[in-house]
């Protein structure tokens, strides 16, 4: 049982049944689920939560459709860990890194499919869709194969093999279109508003973005039932940002942790920035964007929740840091050679932006922070390859190794 | 008729410009403004415009010859 009760329009309040709507027909606002609160207090308590699954179903109360009949290939409850290491290299020894990179496959999207598709299931939809870049389509392919339905995924033509390969695997039908990104965003909404497909992040958003909340559940619990200080979040479409705070504010609702006073700060990528852009000009309205960065997972020129992402900036205190290229790759760098994470590269966005941020002094050492990676590197070789250290070549000798081992320590030293 | 929902973004260079009321001089097209922001800076509007489907597509083109954005309402459809 869910207790999902309407969709309402975020601008004008209009309420709408629990349909594939996505916009408000009146104003056109995005529409976003409501629930019974007064019935999640009354059922929901930390007890019958730990008894859940250890995934995000143990949350099913607080999602909009029903757990028992739920494609579930086993997202979320991933690991948060006391980044002692890089919180020492930064400065912030009470810096903490959620960790959704194990994922099924490999992303956070696994949270916002595994709802979207059981949702677009449960309405009917034998086919589920996606326009993307790779994590995605990835997550969109696994889990309309575990859930019997058909998966049509379009996608870039120029992507990387191995996030086709990340894909295909499941059985998809695969969609390379030829064109720039803005050709592919075009046919690409024109084709969700004519197909009746449950486009997860489309006609099936609703439902798709309430999965990102599990972050803020599971973030709170492990914390020991409170909210975190503060949160740096990667910044895309902007729906996981808000998102997450959502989560918090939920919990608070329901009665099982505080009211959150959490504050929100938001991590992009300079070559895609508008949120940044415009929360360094002051300004509420974002400029949209072409992106050009090797964070392709976070390449959203025209996020649907810019707005609302500038918004919780403001209304938080946060704050919202964009990083080149360059700083990216360090980023990815610095989490493996100290935590033992190998991100992505939004998770080297993430922990680029928590460096900045940090130096400008807008993370205090004493808050305990909680930083967002949401992917993982293996999606991304093609970033970091030519920056790490290659390989010592030697022959089966002990004397090879040696002379080899010998002459790389005293280039070090050297340098 | 078709309908075509739509998201413009105006440059600060044609803020101060009736670009939905030329369009509408110009094409057989009905516009009708749902929401919208603007600024000194910046702009958005996001209408639906009403006619026959060449005619918005012409529409959209000419527009976008002038320098506007057009998006979905939705935002960006391809994501990560």
């Amino acid at each position: 049982m869910s207790f999902a009760t309407n969709l309402r329009c975020r601008e004008c309040h209009r309420e709408y049944p629990l349909t594939a709507t996505h916009v408000c027909e009146f104003c056109f606002g995005p529409v976003e689920v409501t629930y019974d609160y007064d019935g999640i207090r009354k059922t929901v308590t930390r007890e019958r939560i730990a008894a859940g699954p250890a995934s995000l179903w143990r949350y099913k109360d607080f999602l909009p459709c029903g757990a028992a009949t739920a494609i579930d290939i086993g997202a979320g409850f991933t690991p948060l860990i006391h980044a002692k290491n890089l919180g020492r290299a930064l400065g912030l020894p009470n810096l903490y890194i959620k960790n959704d990179t194990v994922n099924p496959t490999w992303s956070f999207k696994d949270r916002v499919v595994a709802v979207a598709s059981s949702r677009a299931r449960e309405l009917g939809y034998e086919k589920l869709a996606c326009a993307s870049t790779g994590n995605l389509a990835n997550s969109v392919s696994a889990h309309a194969a575990a859930g019997g339905m058909e998966a049509v995924v379009f996608i870039p033509n120029d992507l990387e093999a191995g996030k086709v390969v990340g894909s295909s695997i499941y059985g998809p039908t695969l969609v390379k279109v030829r064109g720039n990104y803005d050709a592919v965003n075009r046919l690409c909404a024109e084709l969700a508003g004519s197909y009746n497909w449950g486009f997860v992040n489309v006609n099936v958003r609703p439902y798709y973005s309430e999965g990102s909340k599990t972050l803020g559940f599971e973030v709170a619990e492990q914390l020991g039932w409170r909210a975190p200080d503060h949160c740096v979040v990667p910044i895309a479409s902007g729906s996981l940002f808000v998102k997450i705070r959502k989560g918090f504010d939920e919990l608070a609702k329901a009665g099982l942790i505080d009211a959150p006073k959490t504050r929100m700060s938001g991590a992009q990528a300079t070559g895609c920035s508008p949120v940044a852009t415009a929360w360094s000009e002051g300004s509420m309205n974002f400029r949209p964007q072409r992106p050009n960065t090797i964070a392709k997972s976070l390449a959203i020129g025209n996020p649907a929740d810019g707005y609302y992402s500038l918004v919780q900036l403001r209304d938080t205190n946060g704050a919202c840091a964009m990083v080149t290229d360059e700083e990216i790759v360090a980023g990815m760098k610095l989490l493996a050679e100290t935590e033992g994470i190998f991100a992505e590269t939004a998770g080297g966005v993430t922990v680029a932006s928590v460096k900045q941020l940090a130096e400008q002094g807008r993370i205090d050492p004493g808050e305990l922070t909680v930083a967002f990676i949401t992917g993982a590197g293996f999606k991304t070789l093609e970033a970091v390859t030519g920056a790490l250290k290659t390989p010592l070549e030697v022959d089966a000798t002990v004397e090879s190794f040696e002379a080899a081992y010998t002459a790389l320590h005293a280039a070090e030293a050297a340098a | 008729m078709a309908v075509k929902r739509v998201r413009f973004t105006f440059p600060e260079n044609l803020i101060r410009e009736p670009l939905i009321y030329l369009l509408g001089h110009e094409f057989r097209v009905i516009t009708n403004v749902r929401m919208a922001d603007v600024d000194e800076k910046t702009g958005w509007v996001v209408l639906e415009l009403e006619g026959e489907a060449d005619e918005i597509a012409r529409s959209l083109a000419w527009a976008q010859e002038k320098g506007v954005r057009i998006d979905p309402v939705t935002g960006d459809v391809v994501e990560g």
